[in-house]
């Protein structure tokens, strides 16, 4: 078991990839860490928004994520 | 109240859809739709738009029952393409029955407004270059403050 990373938008294309697994339990400085710098930078701002298993986190510095969480990693969106 | 919310993957007629709400909802006074079509640009070879099953359609659900709360409707249709897509193809379908116009014709303005800037869509063109990601615009988040 491990966390599942989704990656969506441009983020995918830094990423290389749409998803990604880390190992478990994942807070934000952890998340942070996991990340190449391009993409943790993106993910410090205030508009890119994180996702736990489909409802979004209020804060991202309360980041708790365990073994078997999908965290999900949203630019802002383009509209519909 | 008849209500279909759906991501539709891949070319659809919307004049079905649209046919079907009107089928279904014999009753009705009035009937708005509105459908958002892919607009010819030269340098725009395709469009594609990304979502995320954990949010996109539940979003999307979402919005339809504050619809459903604000205004009294017979039945409401949202379909919204995902996908690779081509110039003059639809992209979003909305429809609204009532039993009067102003109550449709408000509530498909509103959920236009509302999937435009709200919902968890990722969308981007392919031009002769390659992909580029679309940036929020500004535009949309102005449309959204009409509604208070």
């Amino acid at each position: 078991m491990a966390v599942k990373l989704v990656f969506l938008g441009k983020l995918a294309d830094l990423a290389g990839a749409d998803e990604r697994e880390v190992p478990g339990p994942l807070d934000w400085l952890g998340l942070l860490d996991q990340l190449e710098a391009p993409l943790a930078e993106e993910l410090r701002k205030d508009r890119t928004r994180i996702a736990v298993n489909g409802e979004l986190v209020a804060d991202k510095a309360a980041l708790d994520a365990g073994d078997g969480d999908e965290v999900a990693l949203l630019p802002p969106v383009s509209g519909g | 109240m008849l209500r279909r919310i759906e991501l539709v993957q891949g070319h659809w007629d919307t004049n079905d859809a649209v046919g079907e709400l009107a089928r279904s909802v014999p009753d009705a006074g009035g009937i708005a739709s509105f459908v958002g079509k892919v607009r010819h640009d030269d340098a725009v070879e395709a469009l594609e738009l990304l979502h995320y099953e954990k949010l996109t359609l539940p979003g999307i659900q979402e919005l339809a029952e504050t619809v459903s709360r604000r205004w009294t409707l017979e039945g409401l249709v949202i379909m919204h393409r995902v996908g690779v897509m081509h110039v003059g193809e639809p992209i979003v379908l909305v429809s609204a029955a009532a039993k009067h116009r102003r109550e449709a014709i408000e509530a498909v303005d509103f959920t236009m407004d509302h999937l435009k800037s709200d919902s968890w869509f990722w969308k981007r063109e392919k031009r002769a270059d390659g992909w580029h990601w679309i940036e929020p615009r500004e535009r949309d988040h102005s449309d959204l403050a009409r509604w208070g």
